[in-house]
């Protein structure tokens, strides 16, 4: 090849840039910049597609009082069913993950662990199915027990739903979608611990149990904490499992989660409505995703920005 | 709760008695499985006196083996070994909690889904279908087009970037790129079906739908899940082999293409089959970019294109009268669809398995 002069140049010299290697580079860079223009390109044109909703006056907005009385209960929903699901699946996947990582047998912890991550493979429609025909019926006995029994907190006034799509069910679904997320990171982080530590707390006499609560989750809190946000994103933009599970009536603001009559969510709400908008509708509908694409944003950028920080202090990479 | 106190040491007339394992201190290795066995059989004759069903059978043998085994453990081993137990028994329930969904969904999805997986599934479209009959092969082909269309424009642009964050990447713009990719596999997917519905608005007026649209969506949603994994994969090819190469005078760029990545190409495969495995089960981003239809729409550039998902939506919200064929088909297209899902999975573990490159770490 025609590198004889690379070698006689050494020193400060910078090295031979030929063509190949220009075009190479050039488009690597390019591709790592396009994708930023990219994301520079979604915020874009949604708001460019909103901009017409926001404008608009308020009597032509569907539910006749403009936008932001529009997205309100929606973003109410949204972050509700997602609270539930992060409260279902936190301490869960945390135990999951403490399962793969501490207790069970290391020759089947690989195998087991392939299960959980096929729970995150499952398309998100399949879940919506499953929530209704599965899961939904078997809550019913359940909701009614509780709006007999627990009726006097808020969360389970009633009437009870006869078909159980309600917003608890809608959470538990998107609880089961969001488990693989957080055990996943939870489990990273979990197998990251340094063995000193956990020798050092076993062989003070420690059981196996506060070893982990002494040396394990002190170290994995933070990894816990971003997979939590992580999970809450993607609860929080998931779609089509609330848009088949959760039976909406619009505008209603209720913490009563047992009930028929419940708020929809930013991403169910599109998907239902999107199909058959046209006109002003589909402004407000994209207005609404814009929304949801800055609260997003907003909570992975915090999750990630938690989650990397621990990793510049790991030592492990 | 206190019938199965007993279990343990009374199965087994050779073990030492209560007295003896109080001075021992520890319960014997059998000790949780025979309590839970004793919780089974007392919540089996209960469910005798007044029938259970299975979660709140499962519910009350598990409630009832911890508190058993907590209270036994206390008695003989002490109060730190007790509540050590006890978590060992949440966290293996836990676990066992998390299999519920998969089993049951995998289930039903079969169970319900092979009704019409028939030929007529795989070789009819649902021209002139009203009630029974009718199939998905405009809906499949659809699926295979967009996603092959998808897997076009984002490997290419997922590969080049973290090639550039791996070999080229220095300083600020490394930075934000690779944390904004993190940031960018959390978009939500229904917006970036908005975004492609927004950008191919402006060019083709309001109420596009078009099949590239779609995938462009679906672009957005896979880039970032393709940089990550291929720059994780990247960053495990030895810097000696990068070094020997230089050494012989190679260029970068063939030192990338010639030596890097074919040393890679297993566990880019790998990441490639997952980052397809994941896109090809959305149905949001289609929805609002693709629409649906009932004849066969091969064309992604024109009009509106069937896709498995979208399918199995519209089948299960529209089934029209009667429903339950409707309802049928969405059940087959759902089981084709986590067929597909999950065979990409088998063949990403495959490939990173069979193709994995000889490394000396």
């Amino acid at each position: 090849m025609t590198t004889t002069q690379a070698p006689q140049r050494p020193g400060s010299q910078p090295a031979v840039r030929r063509l190949g290697d220009r075009l190479f580079a050039g488009s690597a860079g390019g591709a790592g910049i396009l994708i930023l223009a990219i994301l520079a390109g979604v915020a874009a044109f949604l708001v460019i597609q909103a901009l017409p909703a926001v404008t608009a006056p308020a009597e032509e907005i569907p539910g006749g009082e403009g936008v932001l009385a529009y997205v309100g209960p929606l973003l109410f929903g949204t972050v509700l069913a997602a609270t539930i699901a992060l409260v279902v699946a936190t301490p869960l996947a945390v135990a999951i993950a403490l399962f793969l990582t501490h207790y069970a047998p290391r020759r089947l912890a690989q195998g087991l662990g392939y299960m959980v991550d096929l729970l995150a493979a499952i398309p998100s429609i399949v879940y919506g199915f499953w929530g209704i025909f599965w899961l939904a019926p078997r809550l019913v006995p359940f909701y009614r027990w509780a709006e007999e029994n627990l009726g006097f907190i808020p969360f389970f006034a009633g009437p009870a739903s006869a078909t159980g799509r309600t917003m608890l069910t809608a959470g538990i679904v998107l609880a089961v979608m969001i488990l693989p997320i957080i055990s996943a990171i939870a489990r990273e982080v979990f197998s990251q611990v340094p063995s000193l530590h956990r020798e050092a707390a076993l062989a003070l006499g420690a059981t196996r149990w506060e070893m982990i609560r002494m040396a394990v989750l002190p170290y994995g809190r933070s990894g816990i904490i971003g997979g939590a946000m992580l999970g809450l994103g993607r609860a929080l933009g998931e779609t089509l499992a609330i848009a088949l599970v959760l039976s909406v009536s619009g505008g209603v603001v209720t913490f009563n989660l047992i009930s028929s009559t419940n708020p929809s969510t930013i991403a169910a709400n599109i998907a239902l409505k999107f199909p058959e908008s046209s006109g002003i509708e589909v402004n407000t509908l994209i207005a609404s995703g814009l929304a949801l694409f800055v609260i997003t944003f907003g909570v992975n950028l915090l999750a990630r920005a938690i989650v990397n920080r621990r990793a510049d202090f790991s030592g492990a990479n | 709760m206190s019938q199965t106190l007993p279990a343990p040491t009374g199965t087994d007339a050779s073990s030492p008695g209560p007295a003896e394992l109080r001075a021992r201190g520890r319960l014997p290795r059998w000790a949780p499985w025979a309590v839970f066995a004793g919780a089974l059989a007392v919540i089996a004759v209960l469910d005798v006196m007044s029938s259970l069903n299975i979660a709140l059978y499962a519910l009350y043998t598990v409630v009832l083996g911890m508190i058993a085994l907590y209270v036994l453990s206390r008695a003989v081993e002490g109060r730190r070994k007790a509540t050590d137990r006890l978590v060992t028994s949440l966290v293996v329930s836990a676990f066992g909690l998390a299999m519920v969904p998969l089993v049951s969904l995998v289930f039903e999805v079969v169970s319900r889904g092979v009704e019409r997986l028939d030929v007529e599934f795989f070789n009819s479209s649902m021209v002139g279908i009203v009630g029974e009959g009718g199939g998905a092969y405009h809906a499949i082909m659809g699926t295979l087009i967009i996603t092959a269309l998808t897997t076009l424009i984002s490997v290419p642009i997922g590969l080049m970037t973290a090639i550039y964050l791996v070999e080229y990447g220095t300083g600020r713009l490394k930075k934000a790129i690779t944390f904004l990719v993190d940031v960018m596999t959390g978009i939500p997917s229904i917006v970036a079906g908005l975004f492609a519905y927004a950008l191919f608005a402006i060019f083709f007026g309001p109420g596009v739908r078009l099949g590239i649209a779609g995938a462009v969506a679906l672009s957005v949603l896979m880039i970032p899940v393709v940089v990550r994994s291929a720059e994780e994969v990247l960053k495990l090819v030895p810097n000696e082999l990068r070094e020997a190469a230089y050494a012989l005078g190679v260029p970068k760029w063939r030192t990338i293409v010639k030596v890097v990545i074919p040393t890679a190409v297993a566990g880019l495969g790998t990441s490639i089959t997952l980052a397809i495995a994941r896109v090809v089960g959305e149905t949001a981003p289609l929805l609002v970019t693709v629409g649906i239809t009932n004849s066969t729409n091969l064309d992604p550039f024109d009009g509106r294109m069937a896709t498995l998902p979208v399918f199995a939506y519209y089948q299960l919200t529209q089934p029209g009268v009667p429903p339950e064929y409707a309802i049928d088909r969405a059940w087959t297209a759902a089981l084709i669809l986590i067929i597909l899902v999950m065979s990409l999975n088998l063949v990403a573990r495959l490939i990173s398995r069979f193709f994995a490159p000889k490394t000396g770490r």
